[in-house]
Parts: C-alpha cells; structure tokens; sequence
C-alpha cells in the first residue's frame, strides 16, 4: 500500500451556536437523536479516523444524512471542523490561516459537484479555466491547459458553448476538466455522477478509472450507490449517522460486514461480479491433473461456466501460473446463497 | 377629569411643550444650515458644474445631431428596429410642440441622478449582501425614503441649500434609489449557493466572487433595479420642479395653477414618451444580459 495522503483523526462535526461545549458529551456516546432532541444541534461527524493513500480511489458511502457530504468537505475545509485533525501530507490544514486555506485550495485540491455547479454566465472553456484564473495564469497558457483538459474528457468543439447548453453528462465532464485543470493532488468527487441517467453514469465511470491510470490523483469519491463503490473504490468507507461504521476494501466489505447497517446494504450486490476467486476459494488440496485452470484475480463471474461445467475442482494458479489451491462448485454456490 | 374622559380624549403632550419642541428642533436645524449650508453647498459644486455642462451639452448641439445620438444608443441597447422609429417619432413630435429644451434639461436631470444612483446604489447593496447586520440597518432606511412622502424631505433639503438643481437632484435621488440598492443586495443574495462553494472550493477570494461569479450573476436583478429607478426618477420630475428643477415639470406646474389643460397634457406626454423609450431601452438590454440562461446564445 502507498504512504497515507490524506489523514483524518478524531474529526467531529456539530452544527449548532455552541457545539463545542458538546464534543465531550457525544464522545462519551449521545447519539444523533438525542442531541437534536435534548439540545437542537445536529451530530454531522463523529469521531471519524480514516487513512487515505496516495494515489488510490477512496470511496465514502452512506446514505443521505450520514454525514458524507460533510465529510468531504472536511478535506479543502469548506465546513470547519468542530474538532480534530486532517492532515495532508503531513500538514494540518484545520490549522491553515485564511491565505494559506485559499493557496491550499487553489494548488492541492480539485472539487466535482453532484449538480455540476458550473458557472451559468461563463462558456465552457472559461469554466474549465476558472481555477486558473483564481491563480492568475497568464492567458496563453491557461488556454492552452483549459483546451488540453477539454479535449481529454472528450468536448473538442464545445469550448464556446454554454452550460445549459450541453446535457447532464456533458456538463459533468466539464466539471471534471474544471477540477483537473489546475492539476491538483487531491481530486473530490462529491456524488459526482449521482444526477446521471444510468448509462452516462456507466461511462464516466469507466472514463474516470481510465484516467486514473495515468493522472494518479489521490480521489475521494462520495456516493450512495453500492455498485458505483465496489466499481471505482480501492478502499470503502461506510458511514452511519456521522459514524464510520467500516472501512476496507470491496471484497472486505462484502465478505465480513460490520453490523447490519453494512448488511442491508451490501444484501442485493451481485457478488459473483465483485468477488475475486481468491477470496472464496480453497488454499490447499492437491492439482489435478485437468488442463481446466482459473487465476487467482479473476472475478466470479467471468470464471462461473468454468466451474460449473467441470466435473471436479477447478486448479487455481498464481500470475505465475503456479499452483495455489482449487475451486470447487460449492465454494460458488455458498457465496451466491446469502 | 374623570375615569372614561381619560379613555376618551388621548392624552397628548401639552401644546406649549409641543411647540417649544417643534421650534427648537427647528431653530437648532436652522443655525446647522446658516453654519454649514455654504460648505455642503460647496461640496455638491462639481455635481452642479456637471450637470449644467450635461444639460447645455444638450441644448445647444444642433437637434439632428442629439437624435441621432439618442436613436443609436436607443438601438445598441434595445436591438430592436421599431422601438428605434418610435422613439425618432416621439422625439421629433416633441420638438414640433416646442418642448424641446425642457426635454432636454428632464434628460439630463435624469441621467445624471441614475448614474449617480448607480454610482452609490450598487456599493451600499454589495455591502448589505455582505451582512445581515447591514442589512437590518439600511432596510428601514430604504423604507423611509421610499414611504416618507417627497414635500416632507424637501423642507429640510430646500433650508440647507435653497431652491435650485442641486435640491432638486437630491430629492430625485432620495426618491430612486431605493429600487438599485434593494435588488442589488437581492440579485447578490439569489446566486446559486452551490456555485459559490463551487468558486470557495477552487480558492477564490471575496473579490474574486464578487466580481467573477456574483455580480456577473446579479447582473439581470441589478438591471431590473436600474430601469426600477429611471422610472422613478422620472416620477419625480413633477415634484422636483417645484424648487426649481427645469424641465418637463415646470409647465406641467404652470398648467395646474393655471389650469392650462393642454398644456399639461402635451407635457404630461412628454414625459411618458420619454418614460416609454428609458423602460423599453434598458429592460431589453437586461434581457439580453440573461441571454445565457435560456441557451439561446451562440
């Protein structure tokens, strides 16, 4: 795993005139609830701690209400936290003055809304160069990155348009461009491809990791929808009610849940499309002599007729087509049963 | 007395008291406007010698040449070929019924209070966007000027400077101002909350959202608000003649203590058509200002 970008400790969010008289009240443990009711302030994060490493797709999840929203917006300190700390290549940014926050923001961190958010009154290429122009980029080349980023999300010939003149999806990958522009460290995605009809969300999905494979970016991406979690996330962090209920990787998700709040949620997934092999096989046994083999990365799915037409275990090899154990049709059946 | 005539009759203060109230705030105004009236005076000069210049401008530049100006702007802001006629009508009938020199010094009278209503409307409606304690403060205050009726203002204005251009251009712009300050802070006010965390997140200043995103944004409000106050401005043309404004005013005051109906009519018609073409003029050219949000523009 790559060093830790993004650091968040003991980060608690209270909206409310006095909040900080309550942070000792809610970590000794008053729920949401009865801080509404008892004292009218409103728990948005508690005691979240989360490691973020350089250069992977962090996914936060969660229903409305659970406090992802805030959460991100923890990150280029759009909420002020009520306490804790975040820290950013090992700088605290809760301690950043008012000049350095907006330096901080206009260098290390890109932003994507759910609604776009786009500049109504501006074309697309002065959206795309926005962040340029906060930081005074002279034309020439704030054009010329604006037209790079323009024609790398695919809107070559729409520069001069205006956002409602472009669809849903279109207006999205402007966002996107926008946030790239400035070539940030840090790239926020906050429901980014939420208000998409299903097949665009599809496709800015597989955009987004197709750059990543070369941009690198350290992402936090927000989202309510599992599947969009288990596609783009190396890691899934799960809140409830402000909490961070679990934290791990898709398969770590979907394997051992937390408690039944994770449950529910992960209950309908197709795990035969998330799950690898190595994660239901057997680690022992002897290799047949069959020629039938499947590898250890595969996912369930692409290998199930394999398995389920072979009379016996199925070998599992290594990338180095060595062999590691076996799959059998049972290890399949237990894992599509629940 | 006894108990029901107290609930009868309200028991007001004594009228001796009333008066030496009422005469000592008046004495008190007095000697402020003998002391200081010259100075005040002296600080509104450049406002004078400009207006005057404007309004000679006017006047004095042979008529073709100022119709032609007017119609150009008419058409760069309204884009629209018969408003461009209409308004070549209006102004030419206007001279032939010899109101032409008054029409000249209402148009000046009223450019000069819009620009400066501008001028100070639109910084007083930034700062009140800013703050809700600004807000609270200037609100009523925009009240009182836009209820308090215009006579009552007057006296104290006419007492400090006397009777003349710049009285008048202050109860104009007492009068007009109200609308250009309110949807300043109102356009300002309405722009998208998420755009604007949208420029926050990308590390924009207050300056820069003010002038990149939120005015930009306001700007249609802020036109409605411009064209709210030329026609209030105009409204007052009539009022402020009465210390001594020239213009359109003048002989419609002549014809109502004379009772010259047509007069009054004509000039009356002046100032409508003057009122027509200022509206049509600057709400078109805040149409187009909004032209992005309907998707129109190429």
């Amino acid at each position: 795993m790559n060093k830790t970008k993004i650091k968040i400790s003991n980060l608690y969010k209270i909206f409310g005139n006095n909040s900080k008289k309550y942070i000792p009240k809610v970590s000794n443990g008053m729920s949401k609830d009865e801080l509404l009711t008892k004292y009218n302030h409103v728990l948005g994060l508690d005691d979240i701690n989360l490691n973020v490493a350089e250069q992977s797709i962090q996914v936060v999840m969660g229903l409305s209400g659970s406090g992802k929203s805030t959460l991100i917006r923890h990150i280029n300190r759009l909420i002020e936290p009520t306490e804790g700390s975040v820290l950013i290549d090992e700088q605290d940014i809760t301690k950043l003055n008012n000049s350095e926050l907006l330096e901080f923001r206009r260098n290390r961190t890109g932003m994507v809304f759910q609604r776009f958010a786009l500049f109504p009154h501006q074309n697309i290429i002065d959206n795309v160069k926005f962040g340029l122009s906060i930081k005074n980029i002279e034309k020439a080349e704030s054009n010329h990155k604006a037209k790079f980023w323009i024609d790398k999300v695919g809107l070559n010939g729409f520069e001069y348009k205006f956002p409602n003149q472009l669809s849903g999806g279109m207006q999205q990958r402007v966002g996107l461009a926008r946030a790239l522009a400035t070539d940030p460290d840090i790239l926020l995605m906050d429901e980014a491809f939420s208000a998409l009809d299903p097949l665009i969300r599809t496709d800015m999905q597989d955009q987004l990791l197709e750059l990543q494979k070369n941009l690198k970016k350290t992402i936090m991406f927000i989202t309510h929808d599992l599947d969009e979690a288990l596609k783009l996330g190396d890691r899934i962090s799960i809140l409830n009610g402000g909490k961070l209920v679990q934290d791990g990787t898709a398969e770590e998700i979907l394997m051992s849940p937390a408690d039944e709040y994770v449950k529910n949620f992960v209950k309908d997934v197709n795990r035969a499309k998330v799950l690898k092999i190595k994660s239901i096989m057997n680690f022992s046994g002897v290799q047949n002599n069959s020629d039938a083999f499947v590898k250890l990365d595969d996912n369930i799915e692409s290998c199930l007729p394999k398995i389920l037409e072979s009379e016996h275990e199925l070998n599992v090899f290594d990338d180095k087509n060595k062999f590691v154990g076996l799959i059998s049709r049972n290890n399949v059946a237990d894992i599509l049963k629940n | 007395m006894n108990l029901s005539e107290l609930f009868i009759t309200f028991p007001e203060m004594s009228k001796e008291s009333l008066r030496i109230f009422k005469k000592s705030i008046d004495g008190a105004y007095r000697n402020f406007s003998r002391e200081y009236g010259d100075a005040i005076e002296a600080v509104f000069d450049p406002v004078l010698y400009f207006l005057v210049w404007f309004e000679k401008l006017l006047q004095n530049s042979p008529w073709p040449l100022v119709i032609l100006v007017i119609l150009i702007l008419v058409y760069l802001g309204s884009r629209s070929i018969y408003l461009t006629i209409g308004s070549l009508f209006a102004l030419l009938l206007i001279g032939y019924f010899g109101m032409w020199e008054d029409t000249m010094s209402t148009v000046s009278i009223i450019g000069v209070c819009t620009f400066m209503s501008i001028g100070l409307g639109i910084p007083i409606g930034i700062a009140m966007s800013n703050s809700d304690r600004a807000r609270a403060a200037i609100t009523p205050i925009l009240d009182v000027m836009q209820t308090m009726p215009s006579f009552v203002y007057l006296i104290p204005v006419v007492m400090l400077l006397g009777i003349g251009k710049i009285p008048g251009l202050l109860a104009v712009i007492i009068y007009a101002i109200p609308p250009i300050i309110r949807l300043t802070d109102l356009g300002i006010r309405e722009v998208d909350k998420e755009v604007l965390e949208a420029a926050d997140a990308f590390g924009a200043n207050k300056r820069q959202k003010l002038f990149r995103v939120q005015l930009p944004l306001a700007l249609p409000t802020i036109f409605a608000g411009i064209n709210q106050t030329i026609m209030m401005a105009l409204a007052m043309v009539v009022i402020a003649s009465m210390i001594g404004v020239k213009g359109l005013g003048q002989p419609v005051l002549k014809a109502i203590t004379n009772q010259y109906f047509t007069m009054g009519l004509l000039n009356g018609l002046a100032i409508v058509a003057l009122a027509i073409i200022f509206d049509r003029v600057s709400q078109s050219f805040g149409k187009r200002l909004q032209q992005h949000r309907s998707g129109s523009r190429e």
